[in-house]
């Protein structure tokens, strides 16, 4: 039985030798419980969650009749359109038709200029509100601001996932990469240990896919709506019993640009439909 | 290298454990090769609400463990199957499993279910319990070592 303990270790070490130093520093530095998991190289190739999903899900997700996405695509049309704030401006009073943000969603989340900070779709879109339209941010994971994010992410439906992670994006980068391979929570798990290590395998019901993000914002089942990037790593981060970290957050966004950076390539799905 | 691991773990283990606890969460308990011989805080185990603890969502075991319990419908393979355990393992080899499986294998997914200590970010409602209580870890493993060839 303490076989199936050590003979995973011993197989990768054997495999992979240059670890040997990295482990035995992990020991001597560490309490053999804490401690991140090595970064792992992006996967290659990336595959979409799709792949993953089971049968009926993907049934869902292709039909144009019955994608319950395509309500949210559907309202997002409707508010580009539609004057608000002061000077009654929409939208498409700065960008016109939709299709002008072609190419625009893969290369998100970016570095803001004017607030130097890394910003993800929604936030971009209520930076436009805010700056342009002298008017109030939506509430963040608000109906009305996912239906434009997938609206937008729409206009670049099968275009390549592609985000900066050099210079000023790269400090966040790494923070995301770091997040990434940290032991979170009472079970004391690591995204990479689950998406990396683990691809493949049943968690319960759920074949557990590399944890891409093209098809994000998604509509998910299990809620009934579309959940945006930062929400489905709440749940991530929920399973493991861990606090989750607000939606929005610089922690959640650098996360986010190492995830994106991860699945580079991935064609953008929208609307997705996962479990 | 492996064995370096395990001493260091098992070391500190036995140095660091509950100092934090204000009501003693965790049972104290003591490693010797790759064991836990002594039952924790001296409790017997029942097999029957082992089960249900391994069925259920206080152990949640079948999220990555198939076992022998044909009502629940999805069993996960992250770990190997329980089926016949009970011939492969003892008590106390189970009790460290259970307790600190990072001394077995520090890259494992398997949780620390009786460890509140040294964790980071826990969810505010489970901050300073461990996710199963001594008496919860004697009846999992009693439960365990039901499952054996013979008994089937
Ligand atoms: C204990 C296992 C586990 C851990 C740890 C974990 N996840 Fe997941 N994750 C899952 C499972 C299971 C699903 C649902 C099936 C799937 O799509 O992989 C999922 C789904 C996802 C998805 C949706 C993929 C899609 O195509 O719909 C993303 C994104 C994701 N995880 C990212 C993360 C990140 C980031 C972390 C760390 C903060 C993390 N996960 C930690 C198990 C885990
Ligand atoms: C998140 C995943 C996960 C959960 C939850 C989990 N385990 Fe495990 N378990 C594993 C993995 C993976 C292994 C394989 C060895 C390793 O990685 O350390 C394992 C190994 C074991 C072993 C050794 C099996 C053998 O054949 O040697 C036993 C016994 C065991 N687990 C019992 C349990 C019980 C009982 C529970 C619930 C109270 C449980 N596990 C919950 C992942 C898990």
């Amino acid at each position: 039985m303490a076989g199936h303990g050590r003979g995973p270790v011993r197989r990768r070490l054997i495999r992979l030798p240059w670890l040997w130093p990295a482990v035995a520093g992990m020991a001597v530095a560490w309490p053999a419980w804490v401690g991140s998991e090595l970064p792992a190289p992006a996967p290659s190739p990336p595959r979409s969650g799709y792949e993953f999903a089971r049968p009926e899900t993907q049934a869902i997700q292709d039909d144009e009749f019955a994608n319950p996405g395509l309500f949210w695509v559907e309202r997002g049309a409707e508010l580009w359109d539609s004057r608000d704030g002061v000077d009654g401006q929409s939208c498409s009073s700065c960008h016109g038709a939709a299709d002008a943000l072609a190419g625009v969603a893969p290369t998100y989340p970016k570095i803001d200029p004017v607030s130097g900070l890394l910003t993800n779709l929604e936030q971009r879109i209520n930076a436009c509100r805010t700056r342009h339209m002298g008017i109030e941010p939506y509430p963040l994971e608000s109906d009305p601001l996912l239906s434009l994010s997938v609206y937008v992410t729409q206009q670049s439906a099968g275009q390549p996932l592609q985000v900066q992670i050099d210079g000023p994006a790269h400090p966040w980068f790494e923070r995301g990469r770091s997040l990434y391979a940290e032991r979170v929570g009472q079970m004391n798990v690591a995204c990479t240990q689950c998406h990396d290590q683990r691809v493949g395998h049943m968690l319960r019901a759920e074949r557990i896919s590399q944890g891409q993000i093209n098809g994000f914002p998604a509509y998910l089942l299990r809620w009934g709506t579309v959940s945006s990037v930062h929400r489905r790593f709440q749940f991530c981060n929920e399973q493991a019993r861990a606090e989750p970290l607000p939606i929005g957050s610089d922690d959640y966004n650098a996360l986010q640009l190492y995830v994106a950076w991860r699945g580079t390539g991935l064609a953008v799905e929208a609307p997705a439909v996962r479990r | 290298m492996v064995l370096a691991v395990l001493v260091l773990g098992a070391a500190l283990l036995s140095a660091t454990r509950s100092d934090t606890a204000d009501s003693e969460p965790v049972a104290i308990y003591q490693i010797v090769n790759d064991s836990i011989p002594q039952p924790l805080d001296g409790l017997v185990g029942d097999p029957e609400r082992g089960r249900a603890i391994v069925a259920g969502r206080a152990g949640n075991c079948l999220a990555c463990h198939h076992a022998p319990i044909p009502e629940e419908p999805f069993h996960g393979d992250l770990g190997p199957p329980l089926e016949g355990i009970g011939d492969r393992a003892t008590a106390g080899a189970l009790r460290l499993r259970l307790v600190a499986p990072r001394t077995l294998n520090p890259d494992t997914v398997m949780p620390a279910f009786h460890q509140v200590d040294g964790l980071r970010r826990v969810a505010t409602q489970r901050r300073g319990r461990p996710i199963l209580t001594a008496q919860q870890v004697e009846d999992v493993i009693a439960y365990l070592l039901t499952l054996r060839a013979d008994a089937r």
